[in-house]
């Protein structure tokens, strides 16, 4: 033991540091992640954490799996945002296979996305509201979710691991049910949203409670490789979206809210503005939702039509090519990467032109969270470092891949 | 910090004015919030004596259709098995006997057809890949169950009965036979 450690150990009233193990399956850790915590009575003096409680080797997976069959496993990464994953992956596949796709599957595409954008921050934002002791707000927001995720239901077919759209396009065109809860959800929404903020915003227990909880400098935060609303919270107006776009965000509008000193409120405060900016780049994808087709013209890739299937022979081969993975692909190397919900989420992929990827890294911005999380919640008391491992918005699914 | 765009705008203000600081009315306000919520809609139902209304292209348990005469769909060709990322689907192929036409629809079919809803995580990938339009996924839920055994579903569970036949119109996208 070293000097400092003595004397603290010393002066702490059983004359000893405690040893805490915060998870795995501690019921105030959302997800499993264990921390051993070195305590001096209520005050962390030290933390360790530890990963792979949930690690079920998606890159390990995703080399044996045809390139279609990746998306599903790309689903539990950030179960709570799977479309912005999936979607993630059909870019990179595209990418790599040089499609192009027409401006109406973008705009799809972005709807979906920023759809998920919002589940994805009303969740943790309604999670920070639980960890400060105020529950009501998220039994309110997750009834929203619940609309968020009738919309993909209609689009997919499933609500939480969505496998929604697939490389070039997507796998049916909004139906009018779609359109119509949109529609629902764009008017009824921000009534209900506002009500969440009226709660928490500007209440001055929870400012006490969250002002000051986890702070990370930026530069700190830069040189862990923060991303997304952690790095934004920070006062790094650093977003995806706008410095590399895709899937056409670059036609749309909208701001980047950023935050101070990268504390709690910081964070809470970023994702409750981006949800508004979110909802405004729904309405103008939706006001300007051009006519065309819901995929790329890409035989190779995208499956034929059924009524093909059942009687052309060569529409059948083809069909039997794609299931199977037959189809060529070039050899390569790509990265992309898109805004997440909680970060810059990556997928490099290398290609040796076989019908699986010969290595595929997910770059979970989870991963990169967790490591200052000792940093960030050193000498500060236990119940702060809860509400800053919420407000991180660390998904164990993401951590562990 | 320098700014990388010219959209940026801090969001987080956290000077409390004197309103926020006396904290009572922030408090009110949540009471008013909550207390209207008392005459809300109720959002949750009562399962299972009330059931939500599912998409029509909901990804629920499978069924092995038949044809408009009852014949089995199915040709075993194992492309479902090919395409299934979890490795769900296990079958055994056979060959059609003369007197076996009216259950089957080709040649070949499946004399066992197996899913492992344990392992099945419902992506619909099965039914896209099908060319005979035999397998589909339904708004049905696979029902919970005490043994293991009982989630693997053979062709008992999984093909329709002739006389219930199972209504996946909302979900082709295309219909080659009329019901
Ligand atoms: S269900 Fe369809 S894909 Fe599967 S073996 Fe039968 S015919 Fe082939
Ligand atoms: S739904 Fe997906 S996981 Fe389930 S059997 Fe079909 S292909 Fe396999």
């Amino acid at each position: 033991m070293s000097q400092s450690l003595e004397k603290i150990a010393k002066e702490s009233i059983s004359g000893e540091l405690t040893t805490l193990n915060l998870g795995p399956t501690h019921p105030a850790t959302h997800g499993i992640f264990q921390n051993i915590l070195k305590m001096d009575g209520e005050k962390i003096h030290s933390a360790e954490q530890t990963i792979g409680y949930i690690h079920r080797a998606f890159e390990k997976l995703a080399e044996r799996r045809p390139f279609n069959q990746i998306t599903p496993i790309t689903d539990r990464l950030n179960y709570c945002s799977s479309p912005i994953n999936n979607m993630g992956w059909h870019m990179t596949m595209e990418k790599l296979l040089r499609i192009e796709l027409p401006k109406r599957v973008e705009y799809m595409r972005v709807i979906i996305m920023e759809l998920a954008r919002i589940a994805d921050h009303l969740v943790c934002n309604a999670v920070i509201g639980v960890d400060t002791g105020a529950l009501t707000g998220f039994t309110y927001m997750f009834q929203e979710r619940e609309h968020i995720y009738d919309m993909f239901e209609e689009v997919c077919g499933a609500r939480l691991t969505t496998n929604i759209g697939r490389i070039g396009g997507f796998e049916r065109d909004f139906n009018p049910i779609f359109h119509q809860k949109l529609k629902k959800f764009l008017k009824e929404f921000p009534a209900r949203f506002q009500e969440f903020a009226d709660l928490l915003e500007r209440n001055r227990i929870f400012m006490d409670r969250t002002n000051k909880c986890g702070p990370i400098s930026a530069q700190r935060a830069l040189d862990y490789g923060f991303t997304g609303p952690n790095l934004r919270a920070a006062g790094v107006d650093y977003d995806v979206r706008v410095m590399n776009p895709y899937s056409s965000y670059q036609d749309f509008d909208f701001t980047i809210p950023v935050g101070t000193n990268g504390d709690t409120y910081d964070r809470f405060m970023v994702r409750q503005q981006e949800i508004l900016e979110s909802l405004k780049i729904i309405e103008q994808a939706c006001n300007n939702l051009p006519e065309g087709d819901y995929k790329a013209d890409v035989p190779e890739f995208y499956l034929p039509p059924k009524d093909k299937v059942y009687h052309n022979m060569e529409a059948l081969i083809y069909h039997f090519k794609i299931v199977m993975g037959e189809t060529k692909v070039p050899v390569g190397e790509v990265y992309h990467c898109v805004e997440g919900g909680n970060g810059e989420l990556g997928y490099y992929l290398i290609s040796d032109g076989g019908r699986t990827p010969y290595r595929l890294h997910f770059r979970r911005p989870c991963f990169i969270y967790y490591q200052a999380y000792p940093e960030m919640i050193k000498g500060s008391l236990l119940s702060d470092a809860i509400l800053t491992m919420s407000s991180m918005n660390v998904i164990a699914g993401e951590l562990d891949a | 910090m320098q700014s990388l765009t010219n959209r940026s705008r801090v969001v987080s203000k956290k000077t409390m004015n004197f309103w926020e600081r006396i904290y009572l009315p922030a408090i009110f306000g949540g009471m008013w919030i909550t207390i209207k919520h008392f005459f809300k809609k109720k959002a949750t139902l009562r399962y299972p004596e009330e059931t939500r209304e599912f998409s029509k292209v909901y990804r629920g348990l499978h069924v092995l259709k038949r044809d408009e005469n009852g014949a089995e769909r199915c040709t075993a060709c194992g492309l479902c098995a090919v395409a299934c990322p979890a490795e769900a689907i296990t079958m055994v192929a056979a060959e059609r006997k003369k007197d076996e036409k009216g259950l089957y629809r080709e040649e070949k079919y499946a004399a066992i057809y197996e899913i492992n809803m344990l392992r099945c995580i419902f992506c619909g990938l099965c039914e896209e890949a099908c060319p005979k339009e035999a397998i589909f996924l339904t708004d049905r839920i696979t029902p919970s169950n005490f043994e293991r055994e009982n989630f693997i579903y053979g062709k008992d569970k999984l093909v329709e009965k002739i006389d219930q036949r199972i209504d996946v119109s909302g979900r082709q996208k295309h219909i080659t036979e009329k019901k």
